[in-house]
C-alpha cells in the first residue's frame, strides 16, 4: 500500500509584528489580568511602562486580532453544557463564507472553521463545534441551525466524542 | 453559581474595559461594589468555573501552527495507535469519535513545517494514512454562552 500523502501546509494568517515589549506583555498576562483595582498600572510597573502605554499596546493587540477575546473564558462543562459534537458540513465552496458567518451567530456554536476536503473519504469542508446540555440538546441545536441557516439540503455528520485521551492547554512562549 | 455570578459572566464574556479602573467601571454597570466584583471573580477562578480572565490569543499570529488530523484506526489497533500518537508532545488533544475516521487530534507546533514532519512520522510509525486538515478560514470563535 502506498502511504505517501501530499500535504498542504496551512495558509497561515500573516504573523503579527511584535516587538520585545509586546512579547513580554503577552507572556505576563497570558494566565490572566491582575485582580487589583488598577490592573494596567500594575502590569506597567512590572514592565517599566506607564499605564497608558499598557492600555494602548493591549488595544493594538486587539485591533490586530492577536488578542481574539478579552474578558472571561468560561468552562462549558462547569456551566452545565456537558455535551458537544463536532458537526461537519459539505457546503458548496462559493457559499461557505456566507453560511459560516450565519452559523457563527448562534451562541451554541463555539468554533466554525473551513478546512480542506479529503476526497473521496471526507467530503466535509465546514467544521463546527456545537454545545448543549446533553446529546439530545446538541442534536436539537443542530436542527435549529440547519433550519435557520437554510442548510437542510447540506450533507452533514455529527461526530460526538466518545473518549478523550489527552488534553493540555496551549502555552505561549 | 448565583444570579450575580451569572450576570458577571454574561457581561464579561463580551469584553473588559481598557481604562484606569476597569473593575470599578464594570461594578458600576452591575450595581455592586468594586471589591465585590473582584472577590466574585477570584472565587469563580478558584472554583474553576472560569478557566481564565484576560486575553485569549490567536496562536497562529504568535507564530505557531495548528492542524486537525484524523486517522481511520482499525479497532484492534486502537490502543497501539493511541500510544504512538500521544507520545508526540506536539499532540495537544486527542479524541475518539464515532466515524470511520475515528481518531481526531490537534497538532500544535511552532512552525508549519513541523506539522508536516510530525504527520510523516506518525504515518511511518503507525502504517496508517493521516488526514491533515488545517484551518483555512475561521468564521467565528466565541465562548459567549448565556449562563
Amino acid at each position: 500500500m502506498d502511504m505517501k500523502v501530499k500535504y498542504r501546509l496551512p495558509s497561515l494568517p500573516k504573523q503579527a509584528e511584535l516587538d520585545e515589549v509586546d512579547q513580554a506583555l503577552i507572556t505576563l498576562i497570558q494566565r490572566g489580568l491582575p485582580l487589583s483595582p488598577t490592573p494596567y498600572a500594575d502590569i506597567g510597573k512590572k514592565l517599566e511602562l506607564d499605564e497608558t502605554e499598557v492600555m494602548q499596546r493591549i488595544q493594538k493587540l486587539k485591533d490586530d486580532n492577536v488578542i481574539k477575546r478579552f474578558g472571561v473564558v468560561v468552562r462549558h462543562h462547569e456551566l452545565g453544557y456537558k455535551a458537544n459534537a463536532m458537526t461537519v458540513w459539505n457546503i458548496p465552496d462559493e457559499r461557505v463564507t456566507e453560511l459560516g458567518a450565519c452559523m457563527g451567530q448562534f451562541d451554541f456554536v463555539t468554533l466554525c472553521y473551513r478546512r480542506p476536503r479529503r476526497l473521496p473519504e471526507w467530503p466535509y469542508n465546514l467544521f463546527t463545534m456545537i454545545h448543549g446540555k446533553d446529546r439530545e440538546d446538541v442534536l436539537a441545536n443542530i436542527e435549529q441551525l440547519a433550519k435557520r441557516c437554510n442548510l437542510e439540503p447540506a450533507e452533514h455528520k455529527v461526530l460526538f466524542s466518545t473518549r478523550r485521551f489527552k488534553q493540555r492547554g496551549a502555552i505561549y512562549r | 453559581m448565583n444570579t450575580l455570578d451569572r450576570k458577571i459572566i454574561n457581561l464579561l464574556q463580551k469584553g473588559f474595559p481598557l481604562s484606569e479602573q476597569p473593575y470599578l467601571e464594570v461594578a458600576e454597570q452591575l450595581g455592586i461594589e468594586e471589591s465585590e466584583l473582584i472577590h466574585r471573580l477570584a472565587d469563580l477562578l478558584e472554583k474553576k468555573t472560569l478557566s481564565r480572565f484576560g486575553p485569549m490569543y490567536d496562536a497562529q499570529k504568535l507564530g505557531g501552527a495548528f492542524s486537525l488530523v484524523a486517522i481511520n484506526v482499525p479497532e484492534e489497533e486502537y490502543d497501539r495507535v493511541t500510544e504512538i500518537v500521544n507520545s508526540f508532545s506536539e499532540v495537544a488533544h486527542n479524541y475518539r469519535r464515532d466515524h470511520d475516521l475515528n481518531m481526531w487530534f490537534v497538532l500544535a507546533t511552532d512552525t508549519p513545517e513541523k506539522i508536516h514532519a510530525v504527520n510523516s512520522q506518525i504515518e511511518k510509525m503507525t502504517g496508517l494514512k493521516v488526514y491533515n486538515m488545517p484551518k483555512l478560514d475561521e468564521y467565528y470563535i466565541g465562548l459567549n454562552l448565556p449562563v
